[in-house]
Formats: C-alpha cells, sequence, structure tokens
C-alpha cells in the first residue's frame, strides 16, 4: 500500500466514524460537534485529491458558517441541548433499508463505471487550477448562466432574510 | 552560510537518504522537524511575548512594570509560567469534559496553524498554498469554534453568553476582513501569501491604506482585544467564556490571545508591509526574519496602544459600525480598486501609487462624513427629552 491509500484509508475511518457519532450521539451539540469532524474529513479528501480550494471552501462554507449557525440554533433552543432526547424514532428499520439500499446502488454504479478502475492521469503542475476555475465561472463558454444564476438566488435569499427581520413601525 | 535554513535542510535530508531511507520518509521527518521547530519557537516567543506586553502596558499607563525578577523583569513570564502551572485545575461541575479541554487546545493550536502560510524569509514557508488567503480565514472559522465550545462545555451562563457574544463578533467582523483581503489578492492576483509578498514592489499600504486599516481594525475584533473586548467583559459577563478555566487552561488561552495579536502584525506586514522584504534581503536572506519580526512587533504595538487607550464600546456600536460602516466601505473600496486598477493598467508607479492613495483618501473622508452627518442625527435623537417613568405618588393619610 502506498502512503496515500494508508492516509485515505486512515481519514476515510475517521470521517465515517465521526458520520456514526453524529446520528448516535445522544447530545445535540455533541452530534453538531461530530459533524464538524466528519466535514472536516471531507475537506482532507478534497486536499488529497489536490483541489486545495474545494478543500478551503468546505472548511470556510461547512465548518465557519454551517456548523456554528446548527451550534448556535442549538444552544438558543431550550432543552433540546440536553442528554435526554431519544435516538431512535418508529421510522428506524424504513432507514436502515433507505440507507442500504442506497449504499448498494451507489457501489454498483461506481463498480460499473469504467473510471473507477482506471489510475488517474498526473495533473499538469504548471496550470493555476484558481485562475482557471475562475475563468471558467466568468467566461461565457464556462459556467456563467449557472454563476449569475446561482448569484441572483444568493441574492434574493438575502432580500428575502432582511424582509422577514424587518422592524415594519 | 547566507540561507541557513535551507543549508540545514540540505543536510539533513542528505544525511537521512544516507541512511538509506526512501525520499519519501525523508520528506515526511523533514516536515515534521520543520513544524515542531517552528512551532517551538513560536511558543517560546509567546513567553517573552508576556514580559512584552506587561512593560508596553506599563508605558502606557505610566508605571514601570515588571523589574524585580532579573534584568528590566525579564525572568517575570517564566514565574507566570510555573504558578500558572502549579494552581489547582478546576473542572466545574457538569462540565463536559472532553469539550471543556479541547477548547483551549483548540484555540492556540489555530493561532499556530495561520504562521504555515505566512513566508518568513525569501523561499522559506511552511506551506506555500495558492490558496493561503482563504486558508486564513478557513483557520479563522476554526478559532470560532474554539470559543463556542469553551463557553458552551462550561456549564455557565456567563460563559455562554461570551460564547454568543464571540459568535456574533467574530461572524460580523469577518465579513469586512475577507473583503478588504481581496485588495492585496486583487492587486497582486494571487492568493497565495508568498505571491503577496514578492509582487510588493511598492507596499500595499501605500497602495491600499484603507483595506489595511479594516483589516487591522476587524483583525482587533477577531482576537477580542479592547475596544472590541466585549467577549470577556469583566464589568458585565466576568470574564465571558473562559471564566471557568483555571491554570494553565486559562494560560493556553492567554497565551492564543498574544500570539494571535502577533500573527496578526506578522499577516498585516506580510500583505501590506512587504513582508520579509527589506535592504540586503536579497544577498542575505536570514535578515528577512529580522525585518518581518520588526515589522510584526511594530503592529503588534499599535494593536496594543489601541487596546490600552480605547475604551470598550457598546455591543450595538460594535455591530453598527462593523455593518452599517466598515461593510459598504469595505465594498466600494474594493469596487474602486478594481476599477482604478484597469484603468491605471500600463502607467507609471508613481502615477498609479498617487491615484490609488488619493482614491483611497477620499473614499474614506467621503464615508468619514456621511458618518458624521449620521452621528449628529443620532445625537439629536439621543438628546431629546424621553417621558420618564415616574412611581405613582402614594397618597399620604394622615394619622391621628
Amino acid at each position: 500500500m502506498t502512503p496515500v491509500q494508508i492516509l485515505f484509508i486512515l481519514v476515510a475511518a475517521v470521517t465515517l466514524g465521526a458520520a456514526l457519532m453524529v446520528v448516535n450521539a445522544r447530545n445535540l451539540v455533541h452530534a453538531a460537534l461530530w459533524l464538524i469532524v466528519s466535514f472536516g474529513g471531507v475537506a482532507v479528501f478534497y486536499a488529497m485529491l489536490n483541489a486545495g480550494f474545494l478543500a478551503v471552501a468546505q472548511v470556510v462554507i461547512y465548518i465557519g458558517a454551517i456548523a456554528i449557525l446548527m451550534i448556535f440554533a442549538i444552544m438558543m433552543t431550550r432543552n433540546v441541548a440536553g442528554d435526554s432526547s431519544p435516538r431512535f424514532n418508529s421510522s428506524q428499520i424504513i432507514g436502515l433499508v433507505l440507507a442500504l439500499a442506497l449504499f448498494a446502488g451507489l457501489v454498483w454504479m461506481t463498480l460499473s463505471w469504467s473510471g473507477a478502475t482506471t489510475t488517474p492521469m498526473p495533473l499538469d503542475s504548471r496550470a493555476d487550477p484558481i485562475s482557471q476555475l475562475g475563468s471558467a465561472l466568468v467566461s461565457p463558454d464556462g459556467y456563467v448562466l449557472a454563476f449569475e444564476l446561482a448569484s441572483i438566488l444568493l441574492l434574493g435569499a438575502l432580500v428575502g432574510a432582511l424582509m422577514i427581520a424587518w422592524d415594519r413601525k | 552560510m547566507s540561507d541557513p535554513v535551507t543549508i540545514i535542510a540540505n543536510w539533513l535530508e542528505g544525511l537521512l537518504l544516507g541512511w538509506g531511507l526512501s525520499p519519501l520518509l525523508a520528506t515526511i521527518i523533514l516536515n515534521a522537524i520543520g513544524i515542531l521547530v517552528m512551532a517551538a519557537l513560536l511558543l517560546v516567543l509567546d513567553i517573552f511575548l508576556v514580559w512584552v506586553e506587561r512593560k508596553v502596558v506599563a508605558r502606557f499607563q505610566d508605571r514601570l512594570g515588571p523589574n524585580r525578577l532579573g534584568p528590566y523583569g525579564l525572568i517575570q513570564p517564566i514565574a507566570d509560567v510555573i504558578k500558572l502551572l502549579i494552581k489547582e485545575d478546576i473542572t466545574p461541575r457538569g462540565a463536559d469534559r472532553l469539550v471543556y479541554n479541547l477548547a483551549p487546545i483548540l484555540t492556540l493550536a489555530t493561532v499556530l496553524l495561520l504562521w504555515a502560510v505566512i513566508p518568513i524569509m525569501p523561499n522559506v514557508v511552511g506551506t506555500d498554498l495558492n490558496v493561503g488567503i482563504l486558508y486564513l480565514v478557513a483557520v479563522g472559522a476554526i478559532a470560532t469554534l474554539a470559543i463556542i465550545m469553551a463557553g458552551w462545555s462550561s456549564n455557565n451562563k456567563y460563559a455562554l453568553l461570551g460564547a454568543f457574544r464571540t459568535v456574533a463578533q467574530m461572524i460580523s467582523y469577518e465579513v469586512p476582513m475577507v473583503i478588504a483581503l481581496l485588495i492585496p489578492v486583487l492587486l497582486a492576483r494571487s492568493m497565495g501569501v508568498s505571491d503577496i509578498v514578492y509582487s510588493q514592489e511598492v507596499w500595499y499600504i501605500l497602495v491600499a491604506p484603507a483595506a489595511a486599516l479594516i483589516f487591522l481594525i476587524s483583525s482587533i475584533a477577531e482576537i477580542g482585544r479592547a475596544p472590541f473586548d466585549l467577549v470577556e467583559a469583566e464589568s458585565e459577563i466576568v470574564a465571558g467564556f473562559h471564566i471557568e478555566y483555571t491554570g494553565m487552561k486559562f494560560g493556553l488561552f492567554y497565551a492564543g490571545e498574544l500570539l494571535h495579536a502577533l500573527t496578526i502584525g506578522a499577516l498585516f506586514a506580510a500583505l501590506f508591509l512587504g513582508g520579509w522584504s527589506g535592504p540586503g534581503v536579497q544577498a542575505v536572506p536570514v535578515l528577512g526574519v529580522f525585518y518581518l519580526l520588526i515589522k510584526a512587533f511594530f503592529i503588534y504595538w499599535v494593536i496594543m496602544w489601541i487596546k490600552y487607550s480605547l475604551p470598550r464600546i457598546r455591543i450595538d456600536h460594535m455591530l453598527n459600525f462593523n455593518w452599517k460602516f466598515l461593510t459598504p466601505l469595505a465594498l466600494v473600496l474594493l469596487l474602486a480598486t478594481a476599477i482604478a486598477d484597469k484603468a491605471l493598467e500600463g502607467s507609471t508607479t508613481v502615477v498609479y501609487i498617487l491615484v490609488m492613495l488619493g482614491l483611497n483618501i477620499v473614499l474614506v473622508l467621503g464615508a468619514l462624513a456621511l458618518a458624521r452627518g449620521y452621528a449628529s442625527k443620532e445625537r439629536q435623537r439621543v438628546g431629546e427629552p424621553k417621558p420618564v417613568a415616574r412611581p405613582p405618588q402614594p397618597t399620604v393619610i394622615e394619622q391621628s
């Protein structure tokens, strides 16, 4: 095994273990903290795939914004942060079946894809992925439409939040 | 002999390879040694910072500061450390032990992580990430998390209040900081901190002084130092998030804050003051460390100057200042800098600096004029007589 494979297995174990703890922790704040560990593991995967920008964006957005918002909401809610909340509800069997079916489907799809068994080509070390990503996002042959649509969606969400919080006198 | 770091690294690599280790293993060992040496040096510097902080605050307050232990009180921080180490280590009842113990470690570790991308001399940098600036923001997010963890796990109302204030403050001030950080990125055409240092033929503080100022202000808010120390306002919430911590665990928060302030100084130096650059650096690269530390300590001194001169601001003022002043100003500055930079393409350096400087001054003066108008209106509104609640006058019953 190459060192990269060992690292991959270690990080995957931590990520999956943390993800399991998210649904298994009795305390909601603990669940949120485990979720952060899981997010961090995904960021390490991105970094191992030479996608530094995605790795850092994962930390900024998922850990820096979403997880902190989640912890904040949990701490603000009365009586939720205690240890008493039940871990399972009545639909656990259905959930288990659905999760297994989804996992099996993903494994089957990955195995039937020809790219899964070929070794990846080495990246061109001279190319700057950041500037390529930047020009792809705003060039007309690239993703400018999707990019602008996403911007409008975010702006709409921003204005909506402002309208909800507006103090009408 | 001019670049000892490279020489030592090459020598060690040769030694390890000579022992028959594989090149990969040798690289891993070398990197581990590098990380260890860097972290150890920074932590030793941190002990020295305690002395610097106490001496400087003493001068600001017209005192002498520590002067009993050793020459100029230089052994005082060692005594402080010993005192912190032998104090009783208390974990409050009902505290979440693991999270409670993890929070101070995470606080100091995030500060050390920031040094990974700061170039300390030419060709010597922890890792030359091409997304260095974003990395700084990401590490800042983890620092916020550490403070929330400390506040929540202490099982203390004041600690939790401190954590809430921290989130409000750190997340808000992240916005102008990120926008201000985009300006050096824009000028250097790169997000790597090394590239930004290399492309500063003229220091960016001349080209983008307003961005530098916004970065400094929002960084002080990120550290949670006065005048933004609402997080640990002693008169309101005792000590905020670290109220329950004793001994060395409190020491880690304290050390983290001091080192963070110096780190902000180093970052400011790298982004706006040319980093390690200075006379003679090309010939003798080691001088770069010296220049970087001088610049970093100067900014550290400015941060202390602000801390010990200004009173704490109120929480609504803190938020208003951020959302109604810093953020719009930073946004306008970013747009104006981008347009001016494109328009000035091909002009001489002197013209470029003068136009950029003028643009910054005009924008800041305009923003200040707007703020002054708002402030006078606000003063009038506050100064108006308000209806005052009076207790109902009791009817006096004459007793005969």
